[in-house]
């Protein structure tokens, strides 16, 4: 499609965006008022500036990070390099951090679209639970059909994107029909996910004999995603769908009229409005979007990772793509990369409590507080531009 | 004998909403001075982690209550640097704090997870606790379920009745106003911001040393209060009357799911846990679809008596939120 279409005033490259996405979300008129004097020369300063302060968060992070470690008595280096090769030691492991990333590329590509419209999309954790179930409950119809076992994969997936379709759908209503802001429609939504869950493991799909935390009973490995030769978890089908899928979300939002208009929503849903873009349709769209890439997600856990229905089965992967798409500033030309190393720190951090009996939760410590100090490292630098503006 | 059993868990009942009571009347100070801290979820977990922590090494649980307030307002001066100095949006930092305290909670926890620390005990009111009903109600408590009660009351009478909580109440309605009458805004809402997360804070070692004595780590049953309280204080529209009537409907709903567990056996007991939570999105429903337009037209299409019967009730339920919520004030 052409997306020369000049006539909106949200030009898709406007180079401030690019700096102040999380900004955005507070102040959806600034942006581009002030922008004529923007010349080439400055942008790319401007730029610069903009990597320096980004190191300077990481610098930062790893700063505090080792003070904690420092203040629960372990030697940081120690922790860094077990987590290192806790991610990459060996070939298994490095096929554990492409199984877990897989998950999180596909629920962050699905947040970078309601982050678009400039929603908060809590609720992705539950969109992954129903996905899973939706899956499960497929393919449990499917297992003694005899079909060919491909199909009854496809079929399976493409159930579970439709609950995690049905479940974004409903937060949407709730968030466009019913006034609900969608941060608490979602979490409540979480919790009904995880509790249908939890009822269906312990109850109609219970193990044959007892029911158990280890949830249901496998399905019979012709039913597994093929796995790669030499690996004992990874499915290079789901990797290729996981990058298909960034791939997607990256030209709908930068090379699409619909990404424009999504982007104009997110900016200023007023000025969209008036400019004619049906803005609540604009809003569902995405949520549906991002169901069917949570959905997505969920179903992958069950046929490709655990082959069955688990109660954790969304291993909180969509609050962990809340956090990769924050750190990347909402663009998802880097979303891969990032929640590569997001996914490669959660594994590194498994081996923890058995080499150093340290709590595999540093993971998430180092996560976090590298995202605060990059939204700190921002806020900073906006304030000290604002300074040079102000005394020139 | 049957009678009594059920007093002294009902009286259960208010000793366990009294956390949560005060982790919404802390946000609902903090939003009424237009701060949204939605990092509840982990302030509340590593406030109840660091007062353990302090509580266990000193064997004092009054120092365990100062650290769950320091923690408390300590995380919310970040959240209230982030967004009125600095600029940034308050959901982005409130959501990385609600991840990053849970995590940090789990990690420098693990070495004191499990231990037998001490713990507030009940203080029975002398006379009153004697009162029939009432007594094993509400006089057979811990001091900090008798500070909620009285909390209620206290955070009502100070943003409704008094002239500071007028300028809270403004503040969190139109700041510019605040302003220019003079009132220093920047520096009040990092005031009650913090204030707000140091009672907020306390929930924290109400549940560490009272209500569920001591620090167990994901197990602890921790995870997920701060999203009911935020949730709570919408429902309670920012009224401490009405937080309160939310608060302890929440607890009454869980302690219900208990009990009711053993004549349902079908039923795993985390699916009655969680029972609360629909009725939570619902009435949150409730409370804000009153003012959706299409409501209003469908509304209008109705015979009239019932139309006047159901906008009455919408309108009942209805609540709004501060009008300046989660947008930092700026003066220029």
């Amino acid at each position: 499609m052409p997306n020369k279409t000049n006539k909106s005033p949200h030009k898709p490259n406007e180079p401030k965006k690019e700096n102040g996405s999380l900004e955005k979300l507070q102040h959806p008129t600034e942006g581009g008022a002030k922008e004529p004097r923007a010349l080439e020369g400055r942008d790319k300063e401007h730029r610069a500036s903009g990597f320096l302060y980004q190191v300077g968060a990481v610098v930062f992070a790893l700063l505090i990070t080792t003070i904690v470690l420092l203040a629960a008595g372990v030697g940081p280096f120690q922790a860094y390099k077990a987590i290192i090769l806790g991610a990459v030691g060996s070939w298994d492991l490095v096929s554990n951090v492409l199984v877990s990333w897989v998950p999180l590329l596909l629920a962050t590509s699905g947040l970078l679209v309601t982050f678009t419209v400039g929603l908060w999309n809590i609720g992705i954790e539950g969109q992954i639970t129903l996905g899973a179930v939706f899956t499960t409950w497929a393919m449990r119809a499917m297992q003694d059909s005899g079909w060919n076992p491909t199909l009854i994969l496809v079929l399976a997936i493409l159930a579970g994107m439709a609950g995690g379709l049905l479940w974004a759908l409903l937060a949407g209503a709730l968030k466009t029909f019913g006034g609900v802001n969608e941060i608490f429609g979602g979490l409540g939504l979480n919790f009904v996910a995880t509790a249908l869950n939890i009822w269906l493991i312990f109850g109609p799909w219970k193990r044959p004999g007892i029911a158990s935390m280890s949830g249901t009973l496998p399905f019979d490995r012709s039913l597994w995603m093929p796995i790669a030769a030499g690996s004992s978890r990874l499915t290079p089908a789901s990797l290729v769908i996981a990058i298909i899928g960034i791939i997607i979300v990256y030209l709908l939002l930068e090379n699409s009229y619909f990404g424009l208009r999504l982007k104009a929503v997110g900016k200023n849903a007023r000025s969209a409005y008036m400019l004619g873009i049906p803005t609540w349709q604009h809003m569902m769209a995405s949520f549906a979007i991002c169901g069917l890439f949570a959905g997505m997600a969920g179903a992958i856990q069950v046929t490709a990772v655990y082959h069955r229905l688990i109660p954790s089965i969304s291993s909180g992967y969509g609050y962990l793509g809340l956090m990769v798409a924050m750190l990347v500033g909402f663009k998802a030309s880097i979303a891969a990369p990032v929640a590569l190393f997001f996914a490669a720190l959660n594994v590194g951090s498994i081996q923890l409590p058995i080499i150093l009996k340290l709590d595999s939760s540093l993971a998430g410590v180092l996560q976090g507080t590298l995202v605060l100090c990059v939204i700190l490292g921002q806020g900073i630098r906006t304030q000290v531009q604002k300074k040079k503006r102000a005394t020139p | 004998m049957n009678n009594s059993v059920l007093l002294v868990s009902l009286g259960g009942v208010l000793a366990s909403a009294a956390p949560i009571l005060f982790a919404v009347i802390g946000e609902t100070i903090s939003e009424r001075a237009g701060v949204l801290n939605l990092s509840m979820n982990g302030l509340i977990l590593i406030a109840a982690m660091g007062s353990f922590a302090v509580a266990l090494a000193t064997n004092s649980v009054v120092l365990g209550f100062v650290a769950g307030a320091a923690i408390g307002g300590l995380v919310a001066l970040v959240v209230a640097f982030a967004s009125l100095t600095l600029g940034q949006s308050q959901v982005a930092v409130g959501f990385v704090l609600a991840m990053l305290c849970r995590d940090l909670s789990y990690f420098l926890g693990s070495p004191i997870m499990g231990k037998v620390g001490p713990r507030i005990s009940q203080v029975p009111i002398p006379l009153l606790d004697r009162i029939p009903i009432l007594g094993p109600l509400f006089f057979q408590q811990d001091v900090m379920t008798y500070l909620s009660f009285v909390l209620i009351f206290a955070s009502w009478f100070f943003i409704f009745r008094t002239r500071p909580g007028l300028v809270l109440r403004g503040m969190g309605e139109k700041p510019a106003a605040a302003y220019i009458r003079g009132e220093n805004v920047s520096r009040l809402q990092y005031v009650y911001a913090i204030v707000g997360g140091a009672i907020a804070g306390l929930a924290g070692p109400i549940y560490s040393l009272s209500v569920k004595a001591g620090w167990k780590g994901t197990i602890s049953g921790l995870d997920g209060i701060g999203w009911i309280v935020l949730s709570i204080t919408i429902f309670g529209g920012w009224n401490p009357f009405r937080a309160a009537f939310g608060s302890y409907l929440f607890a009454f709903l869980q302690w219900l799911g208990l009990v009711l567990q053993p004549s349902l056996p079908s039923v795993p007991s985390q699916v009655l846990q969680v029972a609360p939570f629909p009725l939570m999105i619902l009435t949150l429903l409730l409370v804000n679809i009153g003012s959706a337009e299409w409501v209003d037209r469908t509304l209008a299409r109705l015979p009239e008596n019932v139309r006047r019967d159901i906008s009455r009730v919408l309108h009942a339920l209805n609540a709004k939120p501060p009008a300046s919520l989660g947008e930092p004030f700026k003066k220029e």
